[in-house]
């Protein structure tokens, strides 16, 4: 099991649990009740009831005829974009609310970028009666407002971070800060980010992904095995859902897609594993945007969700052992790639997926190779930048 | 210059000053150590500037944001310190974070210490199992020593565990707290400071976070060797500049 971290939370040499001491005890906490909350009977009972009757599960695992015409190829969408709430986030925020429960906890917080996370993190706190508090970047609540009302509609309180680039990694920066002043609080991180266990924690809630990619290919080709799947990495968990059951498969190839901004070299960009150098970010050793003291480069995509400087540990490995093949977009890619998807196929896609979409167009396809773009979330939340890309 | 050792042997209610280097103005950091030291502050903590520093609250992150802007680094901090090594008198601490010292290089950045006359290391992200499996090595082969943070929430299992660790003090944190002047000290502080006291540690205590002027520093020496302002001292330091370090010192003691 090459891609399981080790009892310390170690993926290779990435990973770890680097926090104030202030945080230990819930971190500790936590590392020693969540896998056995996890596998406990309770739990799985009322985690897949709620994700089947509640948020809809199984996503349905769409051939996108005339995509795959389009590049040759046989293309499966994993519509994670038909989930309640829209993304995948959900399946790890209903997850987390039950270890919250179990734990005892009755104050939540979270961090969001495109606030995907934030309102999945608030529809679960009304669902079982918690508070909730959202952290996002100022320039986040700006660009993804429809969310921002969401959250407040379904009773969270949304407090803007103001600090550095005003984005997810200051939005986390100020949900730990929060974390250490209320260590009451349970924090429900939204990625494979932050210290152990929770990179394990939420790519374990997330597998559900591969889980039911697995058992609708066996259906629909004969072959649980895809050649290719293609996920967007901001913190990389609909990534690592999208690839958990196929990890120790070395036959599937896995390929990452980052956000260039306006291209991998010109100082706009997120694209960790082409800029980053291995450091501690948010509690984990991981690779990460940063200069040459150590200072975290703050990044930018036009997607509020890959708009991070670093990435989950799991994935520093899977790049480091090249596991995974690591892709990037640009804006105007990703935008190019929505518009194809909406036109051809009558989906609209979060502009996050839209980046792995994106690398279609770049990738040599044999001719009946079969591939899963992980479509983790729909577009209603981008619109607005997608008109105003459409006016110019 | 007098070793950490040598000054919690001498004297009771240690005072320790923290500011962040290359602020207010990037060159004010030898002037300010000076300042501190004419002032008689027991020993001196010199803060790293960063970018993220998840562990300090509004007013350590805007002075680190301001240093930052003033062109601060590593190499400058080092410099500047190693041009006052022979002459400066009072211990130096220096306070960052983990990822300065890994992408500095984590031996090359230990002989830089060495070289600018610091003996002791402040990483609030560097938790205890990495120490015992990494850098208890690392800084020995320095002869650097690393302080270690204790909460209110810290059992009593691991305060024994982090006592039997330590070469230099246990920093006391004063309350489930990011860096930040607060006020008054409570009462359940004060049980807190008890039942650490109590507890008869081997290690020298100082207590931080929060202390912020003559009645929260007394309060504090009560219960441990002495204690630290920072917070406090930056806002002296964005009011009046490096102009009445001996004003405000005078007014802790
Ligand atoms: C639809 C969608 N996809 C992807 C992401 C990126 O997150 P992750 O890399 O953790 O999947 C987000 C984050 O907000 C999102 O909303």
């Amino acid at each position: 099991m090459k891609f399981q971290p080790n009892k310390n939370g170690y993926y290779g040499q990435f990973g770890g649990a680097f926090i104030p001491e202030l945080l230990y005890p819930n971190v500790k906490e936590l590392e020693d009740n969540y896998l056995t909350i996890l596998e406990s009977v309770a739990f799985q009972t009322e985690y897949k009831d709620l994700l089947q009757h509640y948020v809809g599960r199984p996503s349905p695992l769409y051939l996108a005829k005339r995509l795959s015409e389009k590049y040759g190829a046989t293309i499966y969408l994993k519509r994670e974009d038909l989930n309640h709430t829209g993304a995948h986030k959900v399946n790890n925020t209903i997850g987390q609310i039950l270890v919250a429960k179990h734990l005892g906890k009755t104050k939540i917080i979270a961090e969001t970028g495109a606030g995907q996370h934030g309102v999945a993190t608030a529809t679960v706190c009304a669902l079982m009666n918690l508070e909730c508090t959202v952290f996002m970047g100022e320039v986040d609540i700006k660009r993804q407002a429809p969310n921002v009302a969401r959250m407040k509609m379904l009773g969270a309180k949304v407090v803007a971070a103001t600090s550095g680039s005003k984005t997810l990694k200051d939005a986390t920066n100020e949900a730990i800060r929060y974390w250490i002043q209320n260590p009451e609080t349970y924090y429900l991180i939204g990625s494979v980010v932050g210290p152990h266990p929770y990179p394990d924690m939420v790519a374990r809630l997330q597998a559900v992904i591969s889980k039911e990619m697995k058992a609708q290919l066996k259906m629909q080709t004969g072959n649980e095995n895809p050649d290719t799947i293609i996920a967007c990495v901001g913190g990389g968990s609909n990534a690592a859902g999208a690839f958990y059951h196929y990890l120790e498969n070395e036959n599937v190839e896995l390929i990452a897609v980052e956000a260039a901004g306006l291209g991998v070299h010109s100082g706009e960009s997120a694209a960790t594993s082409q800029l980053g150098e291995v450091g501690v970010i948010h509690g984990s050793k991981t690779i990460l945007m940063q200069d040459e003291y150590g200072q975290i480069v703050e990044p930018y995509s036009i997607s509020a969700g890959l708009d991070y400087p670093g990435v989950g540990p799991l994935h520093a490995f899977l790049h480091e052992t090249k596991r995974a093949k690591f892709m990037n977009a640009t804006d105007k890619e990703a935008l190019k790639a929505a518009y194809e998807l909406t036109k051809i196929e009558g989906i609209i896609p979060a502009l996050e997926s839209a980046h792995a979409l994106a690398v279609l167009p770049k990738i040599k396809f044999k001719k009946d190779q079969v591939v899963v773009v992980n479509l983790s979330g729909r577009g209603d939340k981008d619109l607005e930048t997608y008109i105003n890309h459409l006016e110019k | 210059m007098k070793s950490l050792k040598n000054i919690f042997q001498e004297k009771e209610n240690l005072l320790s000053i923290f500011f962040t280097a290359g602020y207010p103005n990037l060159n004010d950091t030898t002037t300010i150590i000076s300042e501190l030291a004419n002032n008689n502050v027991d020993f001196i903590e010199v803060g790293l500037p960063y970018s993220d520093p998840l562990a300090d609250g509004p007013t350590i992150q805007d002075s680190s944001q301001v240093a930052l802007q003033n062109g601060m680094n590593l190499d400058i901090v080092f410099e500047q310190l190693k041009a006052i090594k022979e002459t400066n008198s009072k211990p130096l601490v220096l306070m960052g974070y983990l990822n300065q010292l890994l992408k500095y290089g984590e031996d090359k950045f230990c002989q830089a210490c060495l070289e600018s006359g610091i003996e002791t290391l402040i990483l609030p992200d560097l938790p205890m199992v990495e120490y015992e499996n990494h850098y208890q090595q690392l800084f020995k082969k320095y002869g650097l020593t690393n302080v270690f943070l204790i909460t209110p929430h810290t059992s009593e299992e691991r305060i024994r565990k982090i006592d039997a660790l330590t070469e230099a003090f246990i920093y006391v944190v004063a309350s489930a707290s990011i860096t930040g002047a607060k006020g008054d000290i409570s009462n359940s502080q004060i049980t807190y400071f008890e039942r650490i006291k109590t507890m008869n540690l081997k290690s020298d205590l100082i207590i931080g976070f929060g202390i912020s002027n003559n009645e929260t520093f007394k309060t504090a020496c009560q219960f441990a060797n002495g204690a630290i302002i920072g917070s406090a001292f930056i806002k002296e330091l964005s009011k009046n500049g490096v102009s009445e370090i001996d004003n405000f010192i005078q007014s802790i003691r």
